[in-house]
């Protein structure tokens, strides 16, 4: 029998996939956009929760991947746009609009970052480990900034949609479509890694560090391995999102990025396999119903943050299908 | 060679010795009985031959290598497998998920772990905080197993557990000697069922060896000496 947390699941995905396609035979294109945008939060949230739900990594940098992903979709398009090659020697590359190719340099540049970033944070524990993630995003939202080849502060304009093989990407259904289908990949993706044993060793270590090495695992090689999958996933979400706005800034570095992925996270339920979906979704429309009224909606935002960790620390998910079968990081211990 | 040999060690907690004059060994097969008072440094020995401990003096070897510098998790891959004091199980795991969790290739599978304790079939689904004692006892065990030592240390594995249950753990024992001639380093006060199983014993009086021998030597003067029964 399927359960209640499987029902919802289902839901979402039934919601997130009517909502657009209703969209679109309603003629409300911006609906399609705000769903896509769900979608693409979503994945950077799905991303997120693989290290801080299962592995109890709270991450304050993954804004880092997120717009690693963005430019590389930037820089790689500027460069095809404008004809001139990323690099001469020792071999020309030129930039390229080919989403495949664009969305591998993504995923592949944002798993050398975590690997890298990874390897020395993961070193760390507890506040340690928050304020080094944070540091380093934070480095690297103040290079972009002083990086002028690519726009500085003012950011890197994508002035064409890039290309994928068969679609129109410039039909918003059709783009939507592309990002749905990246986020149900990473999704089961997920849902497979946190029921291999690599996951299971994953969550264990969160639980006790101690007794995983007692049966022979390192939680260090562990968490590094998850941190640096979460980071392509959320690096692919960054990708998806400097095509969907057509436009990458520093702002997608900076730490308020990091903190409102984490608020997906959150509203919708940490370690909840749908939990970002629900939270990004959630995140979406009180931005779009709230923003409508207030300038100053943020401040219900946070009350409402305020109410989940305090009185639903299952987040929305945990609100309707109660407790979960594995405690959170916020409530299990954790690495961060 | 033997599988595991401890010469002279000494461990501290802090500035606080625990452990002065600790020398025992298990051959490949035998069932060793470490045996003691509560406080005497039963726990500690095994925390020092886990790697959860370090060692400041003498000599600590497994399979012939010097372990004396390796981290806990390379001791458990190298064929050390604990049952650590309190059924420590990953609460918040299933059944089934903490031993896929600590799984490696070898002998013990997942069927061979529910054929030694068919409890723990039953229950697969069942998250490991929601078991009984005895039956978080055995999982804690069959995790072990599934790291597929070649040494299982068995730290106080029947304590506070119902009579029936107890009886139990020690027949899987028992049936681990029988039938796959695992060594076994098994610290337990029931020198009842220890003579049942162990060949050997060893016994600890204030963090130093006292006695080791035959379990079938170890005299009632002995036993009134060093262990209060």
């Amino acid at each position: 029998m399927i359960s209640r947390e499987g029902l919802i699941n289902t839901a979402l995905v039934f919601g997130l996939l009517l909502v657009p396609l209703w969209a679109h035979f309603s003629d409300e294109p911006y609906i399609v956009t705000l769903s896509t945008r769900v979608a693409i939060l979503a994945l950077a949230g799905v991303g997120l929760n693989l290290a801080l739900g299962l592995g109890g990594l709270v991450s304050l940098g993954h804004a880092m991947f997120f717009g690693i992903g963005g430019y590389a979709a930037g820089i790689l398009a500027s460069h095809a746009q404008s004809y001139t090659p990323l690099f001469e020697w020792p071999v020309v590359i030129e930039g390229t609009q080919f989403m495949p190719v664009i969305w591998l340099v993504a995923i592949v540049a944002s798993a050398l970052v975590a690997l890298l970033t990874g390897a020395l944070s993961l070193r760390t524990s507890g506040v340690y480990f928050i304020m080094i993630t944070l540091a380093f995003g934070q480095m690297f939202y103040y290079f972009t900034i002083s990086w002028p080849a690519y726009g500085g502060e003012d950011g890197l304009s994508i002035y064409v949609r890039d290309r994928f093989p068969g679609l129109n990407t410039l039909v918003p259904i059709q783009f939507f479509g592309l990002c749905f289908a990246a986020l149900m990949l990473a999704l089961v993706v997920v849902a497979r890694i946190a029921r291999s044993g690599f996951g299971l060793a994953l969550n264990a270590a969160r639980q006790n560090e101690a007794r995983v090495r007692a049966v022979g695992i390192e939680p260090y090689r562990l968490r590094l391995a998850a941190f640096v999958i979460s980071g392509a996933i959320t690096g692919l979400a960054g990708a998806l999102y400097a095509d969907l706005n057509r436009f990458v800034s520093p702002a997608m570095f900076s730490w308020q990025t990091s903190g409102e992925i984490m608020v997906f996270v959150i509203l919708g339920g940490v370690a909840r396999l749908f939990g970002p979906v629900a939270g990004a979704a959630l995140f979406i429309i009180l931005e779009e119903v709230l923003g409508g009224m207030s300038d100053y909606w943020h401040i219900w935002l946070g009350l409402l943050l305020l109410i989940v960790v305090l009185f639903a620390r299952g987040g929305l998910i945990g609100l309707i299908a109660g407790q979960a079968r594995r405690d959170s990081a916020g409530e299990g211990g954790g690495h961060g | 060679m033997s599988l595991l040999r401890l010469d002279h060690v000494s461990a501290f907690y802090g500035p606080s010795q625990a452990l002065f004059d600790v020398s025992l060994h298990v051959e490949p097969g035998e069932v060793v009985a470490l045996m003691g008072r509560n406080g005497m440094g039963k726990t500690t020995t095994i925390k020092v031959v886990c790697r959860m401990l370090k060692h400041r003096g003498g000599a600590l070897a497994f399979d012939g290598q010097d372990i004396a510098r390796w981290p806990s998790h390379r001791a458990a891959r190298a064929g050390l497998g604990l049952v650590p004091e309190g059924r420590r199980c990953f609460p918040n795991l299933t059944v089934r998920e903490n031993l896929v969790a600590a799984a490696r290739p070898g002998d013990w599978t997942l069927a061979k772990v529910a054929e030694l304790f068919p409890r723990l079939e039953e229950r697969q689904g069942q998250m490991a905080s929601s078991l009984s004692g005895g039956e978080q006892q055995m999982l804690a065990i069959g995790r072990a197993l599934m790291t597929n030592p070649r040494l299982l240390i068995l730290d106080e594995a029947t304590e506070g557990l119902a009579p029936v249950i107890r009886a139990e753990i020690w027949a899987a024992i028992s049936r681990l000697k029988r039938e796959t001639g695992l060594a076994i380093l098994v610290v337990d006060k029931s020198l009842k069922e220890l003579g049942l199983v162990a060949d050997r014993g060893v016994i600890l009086e204030r963090g130093k060896t006292v006695w080791q021998g035959k379990f079938a030597d170890l005299d009632q003067l002995t036993r009134d000496r060093f262990l209060g029964v």
